[in-house]
């Protein structure tokens, strides 16, 4: 029983949670949430990885219900008991990781569960043109008729914002929407939802990029611990003050100046290592102690030369440790060498999220802890002593690790891959999706690996991650090293325009084709 | 109000995690309890000896199809190589008895050929398995039906029979035994154990659950992958020689209707034990326990007028059922 509001009034919130409580057992993840969406306008959502963010957006979206508290649609109330009751009132939540059916068609799965039908038979034609429609809309080029695992993932995404379209969502909330999106990609996606606020739809999305939450947003709520810290029209915030309010505290400069001098030993030459359909004749060196940046657009060829390097992949070239020649023909062989690589993806290749802390810790060392049975008083030492060295929280010890925050996730990832006693350590995308007082734990832990005489490759997409870090900056287009900056001219400006093949480069097409 | 939400608390919710470990030893209690009631002779000696005697052979076979499926693989070829082992370690001895003689020797070479004919059978499904990387589903399909049909034309489409002097010669490999116990048992005992062991506190044990579980991360994690996945084939291939060792013994025969649906019971068993048939996780004392219950089912039925031993089969199925519901995660759906 409530009390219901008066009439809805323009300007009046479409979605509404108040005094919202939510706890997982006996532990209480949201406090008092209160936050309202609004027709026509673009709320973002931002805070530290855990601080209730994910749990707020399935409550709204009938993921998860409140254990106490109200969520009012259009002054109804709304507690939906599952997403199918939300969706069908409009409410829809696009995950992180896609909902979609890999093996079905983009037409097949924007109409999954509520097929057009004429008479007993699908309407395949009907849906098709639907579908065609829906995509243009999105400017997403995609075939109705592509099957969903050959497309690429920004595409992947347009295709869940169609399936929400098509169901004619009237509160659209998204999880980190560009996350895995280029700039230009995203740049699609904030047209896209201009138009979405001008057709009326009410915007919830989350983001850990703060420029982008300041350039679409109209109000932005700051939720710390479980709470509602702050809920501001956007315009009255600047970048430094979100940030500080999502930690609770100054945040000091994000990368520190190096501050031991670089040696002048080689700890790593790689000499025309080719990777089939990759990358062609990829060769650098790495200095001791080094942090070496390698910048690039998604898909340049990155991360696959670098897996061909520690022998993920097929590979072929010349590489040398130390000095000494060596060949890699699997991660085994390239961890014995002390060369190790830390994936981009750490919840499909670097954990079992069904497992606990312990055994994912352990998983990649586990030689170390064979005697010539399992020496799990020793494991339990090594997590005590990674729960404190990379300040991980958990809700308990042996919680699986599906449970943690993704900073957490990411935190245990590099605590895991350190148990392996490296000297070189491959980086990829060190931060993906995580908030801001994690990352900068995650870039003084490298600092602290670089004066210890460990040599870093930090792959990132995010350029003043890759600038800040690194000595110097190798940029790759189309599986090719095209240039290096170091110094001066380690700017934004300059990465762009080799990656973009701007320059150094005889071949000049554009890249949009 | 507000209280009917709290059921839905993700994966670390304790109560019914209580249920998986207990389930299948309650399940197990409870039907000795019923068996005990319903008729005296159940718990005496021979009875008890008599069902973990005719249990043994598919616990050998489950406990290391408990280490296949763990690592997210299945073995369907089982009980068809158990039968082509059988013939073939008969027809060994049968030729050998005229040198050898009917002593130690040929007993011994028709156990060297079993336990080579199994790691060889093991050792082929793994190489297809993880070098050809054909799916583990399809490849024992097809070995079971080779090995189904190369026993029927070694036999002729009729029987192949040890030797009689050579089957009073191997019959103490089942009969006999040790301290009363017979050597099936024992070997049971022993296998569980190391299976145990090896799955519990060794790095193998811990790689099968974590290939189970995600394979891509085990190899991201320098786990090698194809070879530990190898090695869970050869070993299931070596553990199937183990029981037709003791098999043949048994019957002193071999013929197409030899081990006929022991891959079935072997899965059930290790199912109704625990270890989740997607991978990932695993426990050989659950197996130990599923292999218990279903031998149990088989002779309550026996032993009681109560319901048709025709019926065994169904109640078998509903057991399974039953324990795959109660160790279902508490979220539908996802």
């Amino acid at each position: 029983m409530h009390v219901r509001a008066g009439p809805v009034m323009p300007g009046e919130a479409r979605l509404e949670l108040s005094s919202v409580c939510r706890s997982f057992g006996p532990v209480q993840v949201l406090f008092d949430v209160q936050i309202d969406l609004r027709p026509g306008e673009v709320h973002a959502l931002i805070g530290e990885n855990g601080a209730g963010k994910s749990t707020t957006m399935k409550i709204m979206s009938g993921y998860l219900q409140p254990t106490s508290g109200e969520v009012r649609l259009e002054g109804k109330d709304a507690r939906f008991p599952d997403s199918q009751a939300a969706e069908a009132a409009g409410v829809v939540l696009i995950h992180q990781e896609f909902n979609l059916a890999e093996q079905l068609t983009v037409e097949e799965n924007v109409f999954l569960g509520r097929e057009l039908k004429r008479g007993p038979f699908l309407d395949r034609r009907a849906m098709r043109a639907k579908t065609a429609e829906l995509l243009d809309r999105l400017k997403c080029h995609v075939s109705p008729s592509a099957r969903v695992k050959d497309i690429s993932t920004p595409d992947k995404q347009m295709v869940e914002i169609a399936k929400a379209l098509g169901r004619d969502a009237r509160v659209l909330i998204m999880d980190e929407p560009t996350a895995v999106l280029t700039n230009r990609e995203a740049e699609v996606l904030f047209e896209l939802v201009e138009r979405l606020r001008a057709d009326g739809v009410a915007i919830l999305f989350t983001s850990h990029k703060l420029d982008e939450v300041k350039r679409i947003s109209d109000r932005v709520t700051v939720m710390r611990d479980g709470r509602v810290i702050a809920t501001t029209p956007t315009a009255e915030m600047t970048e430094d003050q979100m940030a500080e309010a999502m930690v609770g505290r100054e945040l000091t400069d994000l990368y520190p100046a190096r501050r031991a001098p670089l040696g002048d030993a080689v700890a790593l030459k790689v000499e025309g290592l080719d990777v089939p359909g990759f990358a062609q004749g990829v060769s650098f060196t790495l200095r001791q102690g080094e942090v070496l940046g390698l910048a690039g657009l998604i898909g340049a060829g990155r991360t696959e030369a670098m897996e061909g390097l520690v022998g993920l992949r097929r590979s072929t070239g010349r590489v040398e440790i130390d000095g000494a020649p060596v060949t890699i023909r699997s991660p085994r062989e390239a961890q014995d060498k002390g060369l190790v690589y830390l994936t981009e993806d750490r919840k499909g290749r670097g954990l079992l999220l069904n497992m606990g802390l312990r055994d994912n810790l352990t998983l990649q060392s586990l030689r170390d802890f064979t005697n010539p049975f399992l020496d799990n008083k020793g494991e339990d030492e090594a997590l005590t002593k990674a729960i404190e060295d990379f300040d991980i929280r958990t809700p308990s010890r042996d919680a699986r690790l599906g449970n943690l925050s993704g900073g957490n996730q990411q935190k245990l990832l590099v605590a895991k891959v350190m148990l392996t006693g490296p000297r070189i350590v491959i980086i990829d995308e060190p931060t993906r999706g995580i908030d801001i007082g994690t990352k900068q734990q995650i870039y003084d832990f490298i600092h602290r690996l670089a004066e210890e005489g460990v040599s870093i490759i930090v792959i990132s997409s995010e350029l003043p991650e890759v600038i800040g870090l690194a000595d110097r900056v190798l940029v790759m287009r189309r599986g090719r090293i095209v240039g290096e900056v170091a110094g001066d001219e380690k700017t934004e400006d300059a990465i762009v325009r080799l990656a973009m093949g701007l320059e150094g480069e005889e071949d000049r097409e554009s890249e949009s084709a | 109000m507000s209280t009917t939400t709290e059921q839905r608390a993700p994966g670390r919710a304790r109560p019914w995690m209580d249920l998986r470990v207990l389930g299948p030893i309650i399940a197990l209690i409870v039907l000795i309890v019923v068996g005990a009631l319903m008729n005296p002779n159940f718990l005496s000696y021979a009875n008890i000896t008599n069902v973990l005697a005719r249990s043994a052979f598919i616990g050998i076979i489950a406990v290391g199809m408990t280490f296949v499926i763990t690592a997210g693989g299945l073995d369907l070829s089982v009980g068809s190589m158990a039968a082509f082992i059988a013939g073939l370690m008969i027809m060994v001895m049968n030729a050998a008895l005229p040198g050898l003689g009917g002593g130690l020797a040929v007993i011994l070479l028709g156990i060297v050929a079993a336990l080579v004919a199994g790691l060889a059978a093991g050792w082929i499904n793994g190489f297809l398995i993880t070098t050809m990387r054909i799916e583990a589903f399809i490849v024992t399909l097809g070995t079971m039906g080779i090995y189904r049909s190369l026993v029927t034309w070694l036999a002729d489409g009729g029987t192949l029979s040890l030797d009689f002097g050579l089957r009073t010669a191997l019959q103490p490999l089942y009969y006999g035994g040790l301290f009363g116990v017979s050597w099936p048992i024992i070997t049971f005992a022993v296998v569980a154990i190391i299976g145990e062991i090896v799955m519990r506190r060794t790095a193998f044990g811990r790689y099968c659950a974590a290939i189970g579980s995600n394979d891509t991360v085990a190899r991201y994690s320098s786990v090698n992958v194809g070879r530990i996945r190898l090695l869970t084939y050869v070993g299931l291939g070596l553990l199937v020689g183990v029981a037709t060792i003791m098999y043949v013994p048994r019957l002193g025969s071999a013929s197409a209707a030899t081990g006929v649906l022991w891959e079935l019971e072997a899965i059930a068993a290790v199912i109704i034990g625990g270890t989740m048939l997607k991978g990932g996780f695993g426990r050989v004392w659950g197996s130990v326990v599923g292999v218990l219950i279903l031998g149990l089912i088989g002779n309550i039925l026996n032993l009681t007028d109560a319901v048709s031993p025709y019926l065994n089969g169904a109640i078998q199925g509903v057991i399974i059922v039953l324990a795959v519901i109660l160790q279902r995660e508490g979220k539908a759906g996802t």
